[in-house]
């Protein structure tokens, strides 16, 4: 078997511009839609109780909300959570009441009202703690951004790690477009699975790096045009398959994994989609218009492991 | 060519059979039992205990499936859940109130796997089921409490030296002591320096030229104070937390005020919520018993220096605000009744402290009240305000007046497990109920296998001998990431499991980038031999590199995570390692192996090798 036989390189290059319009005019609506929904902050970053209950029989929500109401709770919600069975209810903060109280009363007042009711899940987070998982999640993505940049400005050209990081940055902007297009919630997993998705892209952006260094170095007569069009071409297969593996794990952990994974799968699934597509069309064109340059990479022999040069027998 | 050296191939079965060894342990079932462990240092757990507990499991005629002692205590195998908690019953009736009976869960692998310390995953709560409480303590109280002590101890010091003042208050975290003559007010400076040299003194005039001397801690001492308040709540909570009878609970600090506690398998969260959220301490105080004052009180005009509460039972009561004895000096408090009316009472056991402090207050104060308070989350209940009728000495106080039992019990459990030194809030809590936990378990266990299972397919049908070979070296990626989980005993989350999904359909990419230069390298005429090794030696930079930045993003997901994120976290740096050794390492010690001992090798199977008519072979 092999799905992909390309005979020529593939002119990517020559589209790069149509690439790059596309890819401006996502990041843009990714951008318009996070500045006009803002994201649905869950109960991690927001503060707030989530009561998860499961009842013997289908839930009847009317009569949920019926029983809920008299509780004086402020703005709460009520929904089904994967089985018609199970019912999810979120609380706002509410100044002065515990977690351990609230929850109480409301489970009290629940089974009051249908006795088969039963508690799954309490997660209550205050509002102090909320702000610093928010403050400290920012920081992780400042942290991972800055990291990558690093070790690829080191590794291989500033050209390559800024257009990287402005790949895989487009990618994270994109997901976050994308929950607050539909106001999925927005929870702690989920940014776990935005950085996965950042270290993991970077992937991508290495391998074509890779390509171009070494096609640089054999290909002395090429065009930089040419150079990169055949290092993307040469490593289309493998692109298509490692991510098509990958998404093959994340889309049994969204079928199978339940409903707690599921956002944090879909920001994987997302994420993995966007990957190839920004990796290679918007990373790549990126470093051409940036003027990148045998030179720049062709250095005096610094010696690197698993060049070939000199391990080929 | 294409050989590895002995000792690569030892390497890597050594590996492999460590691997297996500890991966082991997670395929037995887990087995209900019961925990025997000590709720008080200086009681003993050894074989007579162990001989106490089987006599007392045979008499209740409870069959059991072996026994053991180990330094946690004394555990005991049971057959199902219901005989366990009918076991427990049985024990904690029999052995009393110096031990903990809790109902645990062991792994039933065999022996010599858990003397090689061997075990289980520890699965975080997500799987197991249990509560994870945040609680902060409130250091501002901490220090009101301590400023409050202070303010006692300048009065009685001022009183003893024979210092003229005015009069000595607490001004929120300061004590501030009033003057008429600046000559006193050095007076009084000077001894307070002697007598408490964590007090910063400062001489000031308050409004209409009033003299003060105003005391605040020192740094240091408010740091000592916050410190020791955290040490004596996570204490408390210790002492609260074996009332409960739990297996392995989990109490730290986090951070300057924070504790986390986290009551794996508590199935009665309720309850547990209960106990721990109750941030009561008890101070007892005099009631002010002044003619007139509880009317004018009542009336709106509390009088300086006494607190209006509500007493059981809904009388107002009229307390003076200086605080006796508190709650700290309670040895043990059991319920009981009280011998004349057969009321619900708490029997108290002061400590020698106490017992002298309390001997002192009733000698003085025959003929009036007293008030024991109750204060939780900053609202203050007297429990019964009861009036000292002779000097109580020896340290045994009976506390009684309309409680009912249950009320007596609880109120005996909140003293006996003591009084907080500052109050704690919860700012997060995480609860899931044991069916919740094992739902997550199968839950990710599908999403791994039905997964991998596929993966494997793909890759033995696209890429034939070499895909075999690849999800081999998968296989023994995720043997040796379980068995290093298990090793570290990382906790392991819901999101944990994901990771390992995510890791395995990450670490194929290596193998993937290695079979497709292989590919490549065919494509160009390299001979299969070339090729392997050109394959293996070129994609290895990259595949370093992709780990590299996949490996960032996990340490800053580390540093920066919290709880289930954390789990998430450590499965996928881990992994990065153990996939980076596996796809490169173990499979080409396989393809070595396999090809590496033929001499003449025709052509490898890594699945069809299309050569395209006009070749992209790069100008070389």
């Amino acid at each position: 078997m092999e799905f992909f036989r390309i005979s020529r390189d593939i002119p990517f290059m020559r589209y790069a511009l149509t690439f790059n319009v596309i890819s401006a005019v996502t990041f843009v609506l990714a951008v318009a839609f996070l500045a006009l929904r803002g994201l649905n902050l869950g109960v991690d970053f927001r503060g707030g109780t989530v009561i998860e209950v499961t009842y013997a029989q289908a839930v009847d929500f009317n009569r949920l909300r019926g029983a809920l109401d008299k509780l004086d709770l402020g703005e709460y919600s009520a929904q089904s959570f994967g089985t018609s069975n199970t019912a999810l209810i979120r609380l706002p903060l509410k100044e002065g009441v515990s977690s351990a109280q609230l929850s109480e009363r409301v489970l009290t007042a629940l089974k009051a009202d249908d006795a088969s009711a039963r508690q799954q899940r309490v997660e209550f987070v205050g509002p102090q703690v909320g702000r610093e998982l928010f403050e400290n999640g920012a920081l992780a993505l400042l942290l991972v951004a800055l990291g990558i940049v690093g070790y690829l400005a080191m590794r291989f050209e500033w050209r390559f790690a800024v257009s990287a990081i402005i790949a895989n940055l487009h990618d994270v902007i994109i997901i976050l477009g994308f929950f607050a297009l539909f106001q999925w919630e927005f929870s702690l997993p989920v940014l776990a699975a935005v950085l996965a998705v950042l270290g993991y892209s970077v992937n991508e952006s290495v391998v074509i790096a890779d390509r171009i260094r070494e096609n640089f170095r054999k290909m002395r007569k090429a065009s930089v045009t040419h150079v990169i069009d055949n290092a993307i071409t040469s490593t289309i297969s493998r692109t298509m398959i490692t991510h098509g593996s990958t998404l093959l794990m994340v889309l049994s952990i969204l079928f199978f994994g339940g409903e707690t994974l599921h956002y944090f799968a879909l920001a994987l699934t997302i994420g993995i989609c966007f990957g190839i597509y920004s990796s290679v069309l918007v990373m790549a064109p990126l470093v051409m218009w940036m003027g990148v340059s045998r030179e720049d990479l062709v250095k005096p022999e610094k010696k690197r492991e698993g060049d070939g040069e000199k391990v080929m027998p | 060519m294409n050989r590895y050296p002995l000792w690569k191939y030892v390497v890597i079965a050594v590996a492999l059979l460590v691997g297996l060894i500890y991966t082991l342990p997670n395929l037995f079932p887990e087995a209900p039992a019961v925990q025997v462990s000590s709720s008080k240092p200086g009681v003993r757990i050894d074989s007579a205990l162990m001989q106490q507990v089987e006599a007392a499991l045979k008499e209740a005629g409870i069959a059991y499936r072996g026994d053991a002692l180990d330094p946690t205590g004394i555990k005991v195998r049971l057959a199902d859940p219901d005989t366990q908690i009918k076991a427990k019953d049985v024990l904690q009736a029999k052995l009393g109130e110096n031990y903990i009976v809790a109902l645990n869960l062991l792994s039933s692998s065999p022996p010599w796997l858990t003397a090689i310390g061997a075990l289980p995953m520890y699965l975080g709560l997500d799987l197991r089921g249990g509560v994870h409480f945040l609680l902060q303590v409130d250091m501002k109280a901490a220090l009101d409490k301590a400023a409050d002590r202070y303010t006692t101890d300048i009065r009685s010091l001022l009183r003893e030296k024979k210092v003229q003042y005015a009069g000595a208050v607490r001004e929120g975290p300061n004590v501030v002591a009033r003057f008429r003559d600046a000559a006193e007010r050095t007076r009084a400076r000077n001894e307070i320096g002697i007598a408490f040299t964590d007090l910063a003194l400062r001489e000031y005039e308050g409004p209409g030229g009033e003299l003060r001397l105003g005391a605040t801690l020192k740094p240091e001492a408010q740091k000592k104070i916050q410190d020791g308040a955290v040490m004596q709540n996570i204490q408390i909570l210790r002492n609260r937390v074996n009332e409960l009878g739990v297996a392995e609970p989990i109490i730290q600090q986090q951070g300057a005020d924070r504790v986390v506690v986290q009551l794996p398998g508590v199935q009665d969260t309720a309850r547990a919520k209960d106990i721990l959220g109750r941030t009561a301490s008890l101070e007892i105080r005099m009631v002010n018993e002044e003619p007139g004052a509880t009317e004018a009180a009542l009336a709106g005009q509390v009088p300086f220096g006494s607190d209006l509460f509500t007493e059981r039972g809904g009388q107002p009561v009229l307390v003076k605000r200086q605080v006796v004895l508190t709650g700290d000096r309670i040895n043990d408090a059991q319920p009981g009744f009280d011998q004349r009316n057969n009321e619900p009472a708490v029997h108290v056991n002061l400590d020698g402290t106490g017992a002298r402090l309390f001997k002192e207050i009733t000698r003085e104060n025959v003929g009036k009240r007293m008030a024991i308070v109750l204060v939780e989350k900053g609202k203050a209940e007297v429990v019964t305000a009861p009036v000292i009728r002779e000097e109580i000495g020896g340290g045994r106080v009976q506390i009684s007046g309309r409680m009912t039992t249950r009320e007596a019990n609880d109120v005996a459990l909140l003293m006996r497990a003591g009084a907080l030194a500052a109050p704690m809030e919860i700012v997060e809590e995480r609860t899931v109920g044991p069916s919740l936990g094992k739902e997550n378990i199968d839950k990710g266990f599908n999403s791994v296998a039905y997964g991998f299972v596929v993966l494997a397919i793909f890759m033995c049908a696209y890429y034939l001998l070499m895909g075999v070979i690849s999800t081999i070296a998968l296989t023994a990626n995720l043997l040796m990431l379980v068995a290093l989980l298990s090793m570290l005993q990382a906790t392991l989350t819901l999101p944990g499991i994901a990771a390992i999904a995510l890791t395995l359909g990450m670490a194929i990419d290596a193998n993937v980038l290695i079979n497709e230069r292989i590919r490549e390298e065919l494509r160009w005429g390299a001979t299969p031999h070339a090729a392997l090794q050109a394959g293996y030696d070129r994609a290895w930079g990259t595949i370093l590199d992709s780990n590299v930045t996949t490996l960032i993003a996990g340490i800053a997901l580390l540093i920066f995570g919290s709880g289930p994120v954390r789990g998430f976290a450590v499965v996928h740096c881990l992994g990065i390692m153990t996939s980076m050794f596996s796809a490169v390492v173990v499979s080409r010690g396989i393809v070595n192996l396999v090809y590496g001992s033929r001499k003449k090798l025709d052509a490898i199977s890594v699945g069809q090798v299309w050569k395209p008519a006009v070749a992209a072979v790069p100008t070389k």
